[in-house]
């Protein structure tokens, strides 16, 4: 395969593995709050993703390097282009990165709180503000010869885009709550899959309404095929949460945000970022860097993403005993 | 002030701020790591007192270094998108191997330090916090190399075509000869910082109570001593190499460091100048003869070109314009760097000297409590503000003008609303950190002695690591 469509693809796989684990972190954060009747079972469902989420976002700063190396047209594109949407994630991770590993070095409820109050936004703001993001790429924005972004903030605040924001809130708040159920014990356990299979179902609306309208604005059958697989998958892993088999509705809603952020990838391909202005998007071609540096990121990345995969999972195995909440 | 400035300001104020952060970092993981193998191979309580203590306070603050250095990755794209298309296809790969190799390992490893303490085997867990140790390394090794080839590009070939340059050789950028040097001189500086702030918070606690934890402390305070006396040592000599690398490849940076207007063999090297700015005349200065050939060429008489002559060398190669830097910046950045450097170092000696053999540490030395952690990351900071604005005008050296790097699309109305949102959100966390950093340090070795407890059978119990 040409090494182009070969960063494309580990573009689109960064990603995916991103919106997978930030996915039920994110989720973990708005929600906690919620579940969690007592400061105990608020500490059980942050310390579900307490040894993960740092490792979950270094995702995000792969798929960003990974884009400014392979593709630095596209990164120079998207980056400015969306630059307030940006600016706003990047306040949300901020705040919530330092209230996670802020909350819990003082004991005093106050100082607690305003903790919870940081995670809680920096955990919905990215949500949002991701969903909108790629709703703008899937869907294309103003671009001039030059492939610069010539439209407003308001410009990104379109129907489609808004809808993707809300959906992807909607599905990670319903991949976290199936992660909680999986990952803690007792009422809170019940609690979150109770809670899961209510927000699954306007999950599952929010998703078919959003993947359907994508396919129709940019869509092959290929990635109609991997769209209706992601929404089977969704449907499959609310029944087994609803059976309290909590692996496989994690598994489900894993799959689900998987296939379906690669049916928007595939949709995209060959273009990264489509124009609405006729003639001026931007190709994967035009994007890419040299085919030296593809070639030596390639062999580098071959040998070393193996062992970030073994040593990551391997995390997950040691800390796979579900977190008491008694 | 259009965008073009605004963005240097942005640039400017979220990078010296996370830069508050790194060196502590890198440091105090590393002596973090040191004191948890002591105690590994000793069994000494002490030990396993001070590696819990201590890496609670590099908790607190890689926390801040980590989402600050978020804000690194995407403002090359956000206000600096013509740069990164000029330079992705170079600076790109460093940056994609700093993440790859270096953050997934920080990351993925400090959370199973974190939380492993009772689940892990102790040689592994051990284990853990030396490969965050190793990514903390790699990190800076990558991101130097990055920045070593804005200060001097190679292993490139300029495609006029894409308007870009390409990478040609990746080895050659990581073994740039400025990332060489640099790479060293950087971790040796932030040593200097991590074992001043570990000296500094011990001697605190010898001053204040000098009964709790006396031997705990007196520990930590010639551990923190002698980390800053061998950093310093190492960052003279690095400094030095440095020194002479950068009059090869950014002669114009050497000159304005010294405000050497006009070419002199053999040079002197002026400790303070009182003048006008543009040179012309000299009211007050104190030389010490022969000492700027010598860090410049390794030779007491070598030849040290000026400001003036690179000026006319560098018009006649890249066309008109100025091509120097803000000369009293660099000048006076370039000093206070060594100045402060040096005190702090002067300080750890002292330390060392009155504490020896039991002794105790003088009262009046709690003016240096404070100060003393401070002044190495004061010299740090110093030290980047040269390097950095002693690159200017370029962006690039010898390739991209500052002014070229720009995003064409981005409004003033843009940058203004980030600039503004992280200086005030930066301000805030500053507080926010700072007064759980010293209610950390006051609180003292407190609770270090009980087993760390992570252990999620009993979740009612205080956690002292974990969240």
């Amino acid at each position: 395969m040409e090494l182009t469509t070969v960063w494309f693809i580990a573009i689109a796989m960064l990603w995916t593995g991103y919106f997978v684990l930030e996915g039920f972190d994110f989720g973990v954060g708005m929600l906690y709050r919620v579940l969690g009747r007592n400061e105990t079972e608020r500490r059980a469902a942050i310390e579900t993703i307490g040894p993960v989420w740092d490792g979950n976002e270094v995702w995000l700063i792969m798929a960003g390097a990974a884009t400014f190396a392979a593709f630095p047209e596209w990164y120079a594109t998207l980056f400015s282009g969306f630059y307030l949407p940006l600016f706003f994630i990047l306040v949300g991770l901020i705040v919530r990165g330092v209230a996670l590993e802020y909350r819990g070095k003082r004991d005093d409820p106050v100082w607690r709180s305003r903790m919870d109050v940081m995670i809680v936004v920096g955990s919905l703001l990215p949500a949002l503000l991701w969903g909108v993001a790629f709703g703008n790429i899937v869907r294309g924005v103003p671009l001039d010869q030059a492939h610069e972004y010539v439209g407003s903030f308001g410009t990104l605040l379109n129907p489609f885009a808004l809808l993707g924001g809300l959906t992807f809130i909607a599905v990670f708040v319903t991949h976290g709550a199936i992660f909680l159920a999986l990952r803690t014990t007792h009422d809170l356990r019940a609690r979150a899959n109770r809670l899961a299979t209510r927000l699954g179902v306007v999950a599952a609306v929010l998703a078919i309404a959003f993947l359907l309208w994508a396919q129709a604005l940019r869509g092959d059958t290929a990635s109609v095929v991997i769209a209706v697989a992601a929404i089977v998958a969704f449907a499959g892993g609310l029944v087994a949460n609803v059976l309290r088999r909590e692996g496989w509705a994690f598994v489900g809603t894993t799959l689900a945000i998987g296939l379906a952020v690669v049916s928007l990838f595939v949709a995209l391909f060959p273009e990264v970022m489509p124009s609405t202005v006729a003639a001026t998007s931007l190709t994967a071609a035009d994007a890419a860097s040299s085919p030296y540096t593809l070639k030596a990121m390639t062999i580098i990345t071959a040998i070393f993403l193996p062992l970030v995969l073994l040593y990551q999972g391997w995390t997950y195995w040691v800390f796979r005993k579900r977190v008491v909440a008694a | 002030m259009d965008t073009l400035d605004l963005a240097r300001w942005q640039f400017a104020i979220t990078t010296v701020y996370h830069f508050f952060f790194v060196p502590v970092t890198i440091s105090l993981v590393a002596i973090t790591a040191g004191l948890q193998t002591a105690w590994y191979r000793t069994g000494k309580e002490k030990y396993l007192r001070l590696t819990k203590f201590y890496g609670k306070l590099f908790l607190i603050n890689i926390a801040m270094g980590v989402v600050t250095g978020l804000v690194q990755e995407f403002q090359f794209g956000m206000n600096w998108s013509d740069y990164s298309r000029f330079v992705g296809d170079v600076f790109g790969a460093p940056l994609a191997l700093e993440g790859l190799l270096a953050f997934f390992l920080e990351s993925t490893f400090i959370g199973l330090w974190i939380f492993g303490w009772e689940r892990l085997p102790k040689l592994v867990h051990l284990g853990c916090i030396w490969m965050v140790v190793l990514g903390t390394q790699l990190s800076a090794y990558f991101i130097l190399a990055a920045n070593s080839w804005m200060q001097h590009p190679v292993g490139f070939r300029y495609n006029a075509a894409r308007g870009r340059a390409e990478l040609t050789d990746l080895w050659a950028v990581l073994t740039n000869k400025v990332v060489l040097v640099t790479y060293p001189h950087t971790i040796f500086a932030a040593f200097m910082v991590g074992g001043a702030f570990v000296a500094g918070v011990a001697l605190w606690h010898l001053l204040r109570r000098p009964s709790i934890d006396r031997d705990v402390f007196r520990s930590a305070l010639k551990i923190g001593a002698s980390v800053v006396l061998v950093a310093s040592v190492g960052v003279a000599i690095s400094g030095d190499l440095q020194g002479k690398v950068m009059t090869e490849v950014q002669p114009m940076k050497m000159a304005a460091a010294e405000a050497l207007y006009e070419t002199e063999k053999p040079a002197s090297f002026s400790v303070f100048t009182v003048g006008t700015l543009d040179g012309s005349k000299e009211i007050f200065s104190i030389k010490v003869p022969y000492l700027l050939s010598f860090l410049a060429t390794g030779h007491f008489g070598g030849k040290v070109q000026g400001i003036n002559s690179l000026q006319d060398a560098y018009e006649q190669l890249y066309g008109p314009g100025s091509y120097k830097p803000n000369i009293p910046l660099t000048y006076w950045t370039f000093r206070l760097m060594i100045g402060v450097g040096m005190l702090s170092a002067a300080i750890a000696v002292w330390l060392l000297w009155t504490t020896r053999r039991g002794r105790a540490p003088a009262h009046w030395l709690i003016w240096a409590v404070a100060p003393l952690p401070l002044l190495p990351l004061i010299a740090n900071t110093f030290g980047w503000i040269f390097t950095e604005t002693g690159r200017q005008p370029w962006l690039v050296f010898g390739l991209l003008p500052t002014a070229s790097g720009v995003s064409p699309g981005t409004t003033g109305g843009e940058v203004i609303t980030s600039l503004v949102g992280f200086t005030a959100l930066y301000g805030a966390l500053a507080v926010v950190e700072t007064k759980l950093m010293l209610r950390t340090i006051r609180g003292g070795l407190a609770g270090t002695d009980a087993p760390p407890d992570t252990d999620s059978d009993q979740p009612d119990k205080p956690l002292s690591f974990a969240y």
